[in-house]
């Protein structure tokens, strides 16, 4: 077991010489058993804990700290290794997942290899879970230890590598966070490839009419960022394109970028849109969340980025009038699905959402009734750009509405649809009523809502305002909606829950606040960077407070509603949170990454191969000069996976050695014996 | 969560046969859901210690038997969801692995003390409800059998065992040094 690994692995020799030294040096253990306040040593006796690990072979020294993290606890580790030469050291506290680099960078201080530390979890684990029952936790604490105690005996030095990063980004979505990411990293010189599935850049945010609290011109301060993006000689937009294949690791992914044909020349294209004047297709047009048509062949809205036309194939009746209409020959019906292979050190996920449909669920009667619209739908006929130039009318006939509801809270805070709030809809519905109400001051407005939720900067104002000028709140939730069949009004019966008492309103139009949901294509994305996804379905975060735009992903990162809702403000703080994040890896142009890999041993290879195809990484290779595997380190993640599959036992993954494993196996359950 | 934290209560707690199981947890979805598990005090019984893996397809067939031979009443494999796995498809590998040591356990009568769940690093709750529902499992089938029948005997070998393997180790490392 001792053996020096051979030159066929990148394992160095000299290091497996000092692990063998290591080895027989006498195993001098420290135990640290942390209180976390009360979090632990509410429920966990740590004091008997200590006392009985200290009785264990091995260790030399125990102590129990009120918050091992703190700067006192970790001079108490570093003190008791000086005092008593520990060689291996113990922590019983949280989660590795958020202190293990803390007290690796401890111990490392104090000359002792960074992974002869292990780490137990007794809270997450053991006290937090049994809360009530005491007794049984301290035991577990005691067994959970005694594992970690055994394992650390047998564990050996490692060295965490280095790898090079290249210094170049890929920021996939081109909202206002991504555009955020993009422009930061690119004005601190580095070359952003921007990769947008849309064909302009802006988002969702492009198709508001006007953004909270201050109810400025959405597109009018967007439109200067989204030509900011263009001009930038850093930023390389690929629009209408997507992320097909991510291979790699941080510092060096290879992406695979599909570009889905335009069916023109966009060298040539001028965005003049004659095309579109001749073409005599019509379908309903998605920015304008449907309502209106565009033609088969458009340019996007009138602020695109970039300003090209696109043609929609699947629309398009081949009747090649917009070939004749081309002044500059840009058509071309033949253009094929391009791809295009980059080189980037990290990616930025950007991915956005898009708002909840009502449609399917029916609620409140979307999709029965004509007068029923979601919130986007009232955000376009508010704008000026929009199917109605701006005029708000119904559906129905098309008259402009007196008396306008909304129903707020829709596909959000409901455990039908979604439990967690959206953020954002309580203000937008705020805004769109004064709005309505400046432009027609005549109207009748009447929110109802769950909770008004204002938390941030000039919200509360704002929410004043609109009862300054007369919008009504009602706190309740619509029971039961039905359409007059004359008139098409929409009838309300609503519980007023702050006078007590049940209202039957009637409206000409009800507006719904549908909340923010993971947009089409997460879980692909989802996949393609190896991310997790919360419950609800929306990406998660390394950690939700002290990592929020991190992944577990080393070298990827998540700005704006890909992570959850957020208003425009925190989406673009997150956009330049992702940025100066990423900048740590571009500029250092190196990053550290785990030394936990497999390891052959060759003695033991018999050379069956069946490790190979089990390698997610190709990282085996057969060296067929003296029948053995070999393990390429630089591709080798740790998984294990092929250490499982090793039918004689060569392949070991270091810090996860099947000895420390079966050491720790063994422990679980011996309580009476090791004590005795 | 008031009734999660209340779902186990204090005068039931500490009464009768707690069963012993061992879970090993792959780092990136398992372990953090156990870790969420935690902070969201969703309490479970006190019967499961668990072992981090960097993924559930490092566990080997040998492993859980050597549990079972310990004298573990249950062992629980957990891992990330199927197309969420850190390592593209470890997890495919772990479930191959694992339905084949469940049969090899049939035999032995042992099978139903294995078991393998997904779970994401956000499904705290189903964490703990998971270690409830086997816990209750194991509870029905009693104590795992080695540990009154096999065990001792067990024992009584390893004692023999080791005590031949350590005097060949020391032989061993001390031509290891020699050779130096």
């Amino acid at each position: 077991m001792f053996k020096e690994v051979s030159d066929m692995s990148d394992n160095k020799s000299t290091e497996n010489k000092s692990t063998v030294v290591k080895d027989n040096e006498e195993k001098r253990v420290g135990v640290f058993v942390c209180e976390c306040g009360v979090n632990i040593g509410g429920v966990v006796n740590t004091r008997a804990v200590a006392d009985y690990i200290g009785t264990l072979q091995g260790v030399k020294v125990t102590s129990v700290n009120k918050f091992t993290c703190s700067d006192s606890g970790q001079a108490d580790i570093q003190a008791k290794i000086k005092e008593h030469n520990l060689n291996r050291v113990v922590v019983a506290a949280c989660s590795p997942k958020t202190h293990e680099p803390t007290f690796r960078a401890c111990i490392e201080e104090m000359g002792l290899n960074q992974y002869f530390l292990e780490f137990v979890n007794i809270r997450d684990h053991c006290s937090w879970i049994h809360m009530w029952e005491k007794e049984k936790a301290t035991e577990k604490a005691k067994d959970l230890i005694r594992m970690g105690v055994e394992r650390s005996k047998l564990l050996e030095p490692l060295q965490a590598s280095e790898v090079p990063v290249i210094d170049k980004a890929l920021v996939i979505g081109a909202g206002v966070a991504g555009m955020q990411s993009a422009l930061d990293l690119a004005d601190m010189g580095f070359q952003v490839y921007l990769v947008e599935k849309e064909p302009s850049i802006g988002g969702r945010m492009a198709r508001f009419d006007k953004v909270f609290p201050t109810n400025d011109c959405s597109i009018c301060i967007l439109g200067p960022k989204m030509v900011e993006v263009a001009r930038n000689k850093n930023i390389k937009i690929m629009s209408y394109s997507e992320v097909k294949a991510v291979e790699g690791y941080v510092g060096n992914f290879n992406v695979k970028v599909e570009h889905k044909p335009r069916y023109l020349d966009v060298v040539k294209c001028t965005g003049c849109a004659k095309c579109s004047e001749v073409c005599p297709v019509e379908v309903p047009y998605d920015f304008n969340e449907g309502l209106g048509t565009r033609k088969a062949i458009y340019v996007p809205f009138p602020q695109a980025v970039p300003l090209r036309a696109v043609l929609d194939k699947d629309n398009c009746i081949n009747c090649k009038a917009c070939a004749k209409a081309c002044a500059s020959g840009a058509i071309n019906y033949d253009m094929q699905t391009s791809y295009t292979d980059l080189n980037v050190g990290v990616i930025i996920g950007a991915v956005g959402f898009k708002t909840y449909d009502p449609e399917p669920r029916h609620d409140f009667g979307y999709g029965l009734y004509d007068n029923i619209i979601t919130a986007m739908e009232f955000e376009r006929l508010l704008n000026a750009a929009g199917p109605t130039g701006g005029h708000v009318v119904r559906p129905s006939d098309c008259k402009e509405p007196i008396r306008v509801g909304f129903v707020n809270c829709v596909g959000s805070r409901d455990k039908n649809t979604n439990i967690y709030c959206s953020g954002v809809c309580c203000m937008v519905t705020i805004k769109n009523a004064q709005l309505l109400k400046e432009k027609r001051p005549e109207t009748d407005q009447t929110i109802m809502y769950i909770d008004i939720r204002t938390p941030f900067r000039g919200y509360e104002e704002s929410y004043n305002r609109s009862r300054n000028i007369g919008v009504k709140f009602l706190r309740g939730r619509p029971v039961e909606v039905k359409e007059d069949p004359v008139t098409k009004n929409i009838k309300v019966r609503v519980e007023d829950t702050l006078a007590g008492e049940i209202r039957n309103l009637e409206f000409d139009l009800l507006v719904l606040a549908t909340g923010i949901v993971p947009n089409e294509g997460i879980s692909q994305i989802q996949q393609l960077l190896k991310l997790s996804k919360a419950a609800d379905g929306l990406l998660m975060e390394a950690h939700p407070k002290l990592k929020p735009v991190d992944t577990t992903i080393d070298g990827v990162f998540l700005a704006g509603c890909a992570s959850g809702p957020k208003d425009i403000p925190y989406a673009v703080s997150q956009g330049s949170a992702c940025a100066g994040r990423a900048t740590i890896l571009l500029k250092n142009k190196k990053a550290i990454t785990e030394g936990i890999t497999a390891v052959v041993e060759p003695d033991v290879c018999v050379g069956c191969q069946v490790c190979i195809p089990m390698c997610p990484f190709q990282a085996i290779k057969f060296d067929e000069k003296v029948n053995k595997a070999n393990v390429v380190k630089a591709l080798c993640k740790g998984c294990g996976t092929c250490v499982a599959a090793c039918p004689t036992g060569a392949l070991e993954q270091s810090h996860f050695k099947n000895n420390q494993l079966l050491a720790q196996i063994k422990n679980v359950f011996r309580f009476e014996e090791v004590a005795a | 969560m008031s009734t999660e934290t209340a779902a186990i209560k204090p005068e039931q707690a500490g009464n009768g046969w707690e069963p012993n199981i061992l879970a090993f947890c792959c780092n990136w979805c398992s372990y953090a859901g156990a870790d969420l598990a935690g902070v969201s005090r969703f309490q479970y019984p006190p019967s499961v210690k668990i072992l981090r893996v960097m993924c559930s397809s490092r566990v080997e067939p040998a492993f859980i038997l050597k549990a079972l031979r310990e004298g573990a009443d249950g062992v629980l494999i957990a891992g990330c969801h199927i197309g969420d796995c850190h390592y593209i498809d470890g997890n495919k590998n772990a479930e191959v692995r694992i339905n084949n040591t469940k049969k090899a356990l049939v035999k032995l009568g042992l099978d139903k003390r294995l078991r393998l769940e997904w779970i994401s690093a956000s499904e705290g709750l189903r964490f703990s409800e998971v270690i409830k529902d086997f816990t209750e499992e194991i509870k029905k089938l009693g104590q795992n059998p080695v540990n009154e029948k096999i065990k001792p005997q067990i024992n009584a070998d390893e004692r023999r065992f080791n005590a031949s393997a350590n005097s060949l180790a020391n032989k061993s490392a001390a031509n290891v040094q020699g050779s130096e």
